[in-house]
């Protein structure tokens, strides 16, 4: 390695000089930081000696600090030159999250050329027709697993020229023509007398110039690759850095695909803006203890994670000694009162005060650390809907988890909770710089510096998409509350109908509300274009069980369980206690469940009722069960049907049953009410 | 074939000399002949599998292999030299480390506290000097961790560095069994039915590691196994014994035709 050589551009103190573009001084002379590499060469002079990214390996934190990270992207960056990587080609990039793979994305944004992050656990066809569409040249790969996968499709990619690897094993016997090791590859760079050239690539780069390419998941349909420039990127990483007042001393731990644009919006976005350090695991199992040992400022996770770790919590607890068990209801009883308050500022007694410093040390203060949550200053979830209880759980734990609303075309940011104005049940504020509309079908539009350049290689989604003025459609339906101003996102657009009277109807509003409550597993609700909304009900075999175990109640199956008296009432306890929620809200108070039955059978992806991912298909479960909708909507108590199902060993059978059907009670909304009185 | 001899397996990688050679070994309990007159060698680089029935005397040539039984006739060869009577210990230091069919660790200990004990021959402080981390003994900890952390590395088993053995399921504590050997750095590597009891994927992980660890450390490897599909697909070499007789020797092919391998697996009628 030759320091003086490598560090011609990245390492020699700032002068306020970049790429020939001359800044005036200040701390942060925003006008030129406009590409990520900019961004690095700032981090390298400012923070130097301030740690950049971490990754545990042989059970030891390894840590690279700004300059040896800038050293080992120029390098890097200089190698792929050396390769012959040209400006505007697209690299692939697949790999978990460690060091290499993020100095890899920039490297080649340093090159003029695209980043394209993949997920790793793609099959090789999926992998294929991502590296056919973005037409990649060089793919940067983690292992044997990855690079196999991409020899695999080589054949049918007539663009694919060169493989880069970061670890050797089992690859010993692989022909060398195409593949190349990392660190070859860098040290190649290094001597290779290219950096006038990389220089020049650098002095191009502005705003405009794309700084990452990402795939969306596409559950429906194909892929469609989102090309965000370095505006969208910069400027977003910029708002939401300063929105929670994030800095360089903050850390996080990247831990999400990296093909995600959460996680290039967290670790480089965010990471490079502020010049916090990113930690990475020391492989995706250990992730819990090593999140433990990092104990992350800045934290995001999908609510998933948090529903998971609420669970082993609670499993816990269980197994712990009587004492520890009382201490800890007790303390978090108090706390689901009190620790939210104290989150939000709003007015706390002394004593309680005291006595949730005493619960700290207790309870609360061990937990989080348990948790690795002991120093998070921001949490985010988002994603889907997080239950209440698990939300107000790590809330009165101290712990600021917030949610957001957000999507890849966005560069992530749409709305976000300011500190303070956090609930359950919105996605809050529209994040700085983002405009917000809704349409006239209750859709959510946005226009941001965050929206995305276009879909690569498809005019007519972006078209559909993107308007010329710049709004965004999300294909989410929402509303604005009046008093808070917040963002609630109701369902897809498109899942979103009309009732008989012209008033909203949302089923999976009224599904995920009742989901919330461990003994319904799964609910469809009906009532697009009728007059009163109906509901089928699946109770939680396992929690509902347990409940009955515990009970001394008796069942032999399923259908048993679903049909015992004291389990409907529970149910219609549930249902009741929604509707009381959605009446409060104007809009979908329509969407209350008149009547109920809980279902004979559990719905089944065998059986066609539910996708292989466990969503629901209305339309299927509408026509097999018409008998009991009918039934439900004409106002009989009880109804005898019949119903196929497949087994697991493919064989075909049939359940018979009679359901009772029950009414639930609705509630008049607020305006209703002040009308009635 | 001769001690310099070498040879070329189909997949391209060159075996040289002879490691071990077993010569006319016969082993006794008793009145009862456990071992016949066994020869075969082994050589640098190879996996040597050994293959048999129930009760072949498969797992006594192991414990003959590495000094726990000594044979009552015949003669181990190991690097060129005759072997004289040694306690197993010795034998580990001379470069062969083993796993046990029934898993033999520490229950109690974690995972990175197994794989240290591997390193046990390869540490030359005294044991008053360990225990006040003095010294000479804090640096060799230090290595030695580092040789550990590497195996750990190696086998994918980072999760459960401080997790007690005791607690991991059936196919991890394999793992970790093979971790201790490995952490040994053997010249030699036995494994006594390193797949036993073991689901198809569990089996497909082991053969990539022992695949790998062949591959990576040149290390030669002599296992015992009753899968006949993974034996065909990761050795070189099979020996195949039978009622404490070897009636097979060849490369994996060769002993697939081999009429008295199949007679003993299939069974004949015996006279």
């Amino acid at each position: 390695m030759d320091p003086a050589h490598t560090l011609a551009t990245f390492g020699k103190p700032w002068n306020g000089q970049l790429g020939g573009h001359s800044v005036t001084s200040g701390p942060t002379p925003t006008g030129e930081l406009n590409t990520i590499p900019r961004l690095l060469a700032r981090n390298a002079s400012v923070y130097g000696d301030k740690p950049a990214y971490r990754e545990k390996e042989f059970g030891i934190w390894q840590s690279w600090n700004w300059k040896q990270v800038a050293d080992e992207i120029n390098a890097l960056a200089l190698g792929l030159l050396d390769m012959g990587l040209a400006e505007g080609d697209h690299v692939a990039i697949i790999g978990r999250n460690r060091p290499y793979f993020y100095w890899a994305m920039v490297a080649v944004q340093s090159c003029g050329a695209v980043p394209v992050p993949l997920y790793r656990d793609a099959v090789a066809e999926e992998m294929a027709y991502v590296l056919d569409h973005c037409s990649a040249r060089f793919v940067i790969a983690e292992d044997q697993e990855q690079v196999d996968k991409v020899l695999e499709v080589q054949e049918s990619l007539n663009m694919l020229e060169q493989v880069i690897y970061l670890d050797p094993r089992g690859m010993r016997k692989y022909d060398r023509t195409k593949l190349h090791d990392y660190k070859e590859v860098q040290a190649k760079g290094r001597a290779s007398g290219l950096q006038a050239e990389l220089d020049a690539r650098l002095a191009t780069q502005d705003f405009d110039t794309t700084c990452v390419m990402l795939y969306t998941s596409g559950t429906t349909g194909r892929p469609k690759g989102v090309v965000l420039s370095n505006r969208n990127i910069v400027k977003s990483g910029q708002a939401a850095s300063e929105f929670d007042n994030l800095n360089v001393d903050d850390r996080v731990l990247a831990y999400l695909p990296m093909a995600w644009v959460g996680d290039f919006i967290f670790t480089v976005g965010q990471g490079y803006w502020t010049g916090f350090c990113v930690a990475c695991p020391e492989s995706p199992e250990t992730m819990q203890a090593d999140l433990r040992e990092i104990g992350p400022t800045y934290f995001f996770a999908p609510p998933r994670y948090f529903e998971g770790l609420l669970t082993n919590v609670m499993i816990r607890m269980e197994d712990a000694s009587p004492m520890k068990q009382r201490m800890f209801k007790k303390y978090m009883d108090f706390a689901r009162e009190v620790g939210p308050k104290l989150l939000d500022g709003k007015p706390v007694t002394f004593g309680e005060r005291m006595k949730y410093a005493l619960g700290n040390i207790l309870v609360y203060g061990p937990l989080k650390n348990t948790l690795g949550l002991s120093r998070t200053r921001v949490g985010y979830t988002a994603g889907e809907a997080i239950g209440p209880e698990i939300f107000d759980f790590y809330r009165s734990l101290g712990i600021n988890l917030k949610q957001l609303y957000g999507q890849t075309e966005a560069s992530v940011f749409v709305t976000v909770q300011p500190d303070g104005e956090v609930r359950a049940d919105t996605v809050g504020v529209p994040a700085p710089g983002v405009e917000l509309k809704i349409s006239e079908t209750g859709e959510v539009f946005y226009r941001s510096p965050g929206a995305f350049v276009e879909y690569y290689k498809n005019p007519e989604s972006t078209a559909d998409t993107k308007d010329p003025e710049g709004w965004v459609a999300t294909g989410d339906a929402g509303f604005i509350e009046k008093d808070s101003g917040h963002l609630r996102i109701i369902d897809r657009a498109k899942d979103v109908g009309k009732m008989a009277d012209g008033s909203m109807f949302a089923p999976k509003y009224v599904e995920n509300k009742l989901k919330f409550y461990p003994n319904i597993l799964e609910a469809v609700v009906f009532g697009n274009n009728r007059e009163k909304c109906c509901a089928f009900i699946n109770i939680d075999l396992s929690s509902v069980g347990n409940w009955a175990e515990r009970n001394n109640i008796a069942y032999s199956s399923y259908q048993e369980l679903a049909g015992h008296p004291q389990v409907l009432a529970t149910v219609q306890e549930h249902v009741e206690a929604v509707n009381k929620s959605v009446a409060e809200d104007e809009m979908l108070s329509g969407c209350q469940v008149h009547r109920f039955c809980i279902l004979h059978k559990q719905l089944d992806a065998d059986d066609g009722e539910l996708t292989r991912t466990q969503k629901v298909r209305r339309r299927i479960i509408e026509d097999k069960f018409k008998d009991i909708i009918d039934a439900l909507y004409d106002g009989s108590e009880k109804i005898s049907t019949e119903t196929e199902v497949t087994y697991e060993d493919g064989r075909k059978g049939s359940i018979k049953a009679t359901l009772e059907l029950r009414d639930a009670k609705v509630f008049p909304t607020a305006a209703q009410r002040i009308a009635a009185e | 074939m001769t001690m310099a001899e070498t040879y070329q397996t189909p997949d391209g990688r060159t075996i040289g000399g002879q490691v071990m050679e077993m010569k006319n070994i016969t082993l006794r309990f008793g009145g009862v002949k456990a071992i016949t007159d066994i020869s075969f060698d082994i050589r640098e680089g190879e996996i040597r599998a050994i293959i048999g029935p129930n009760g072949a005397g498969k797992s006594s040539m192991l414990n003959v292999m590495n000094g726990f039984y000594h044979p009552q006739e015949g003669e181990v060869w190991f690097h060129g030299k005759k072997r004289g009577p040694m306690k197993p210990h010795q034998i580990a230091k001379q470069g062969i480390a083993r796993t046990f069919q029934n898993i033999a660790l520490f229950s109690g200990m974690s995972t990175l506290d197994n794989i240290m004990t591997g390193r046990l021959t390869h540490m030359k402080t005294g044991i008053l000097k360990q225990a006040m981390w003095w010294g000479p003994a804090e640096k060799e900890e230090t290595e030695n961790r580092e040789v550990v952390e590497k195996v750990i590395d190696f086998l994918e088993i980072q999760s459960i560095r401080k997790t007690p053995v005791g607690r991991l399921p059936y196919g991890l504590q394999k793992r970790v069994e093979l971790g201790r050997a490995l952490a040994a750095e053997p010249k030699l590597l036995l494994l006594d039915e390193p797949m036993a009891g073991m689901n198809v994927e569990e089996k497909e992980d082991m053969s990539r590691f022992i695949l790998d660890v062949n591959d990576e450390f040149g290390t030669t490897i002599a296992l015992i196994e009753h899968d006949m599909g993974v034996v065909m697909d990761i050795a070189d070499r099979v020996v195949v014994m039978d009622y404490g007789k070897k009636i097979g020797d060849g490369s994996p092919d060769e002993v697939r035709n081999n009429q008295d391998v199949i007679d003993a697996y299939l069974g004949v009628a015996h006279d």
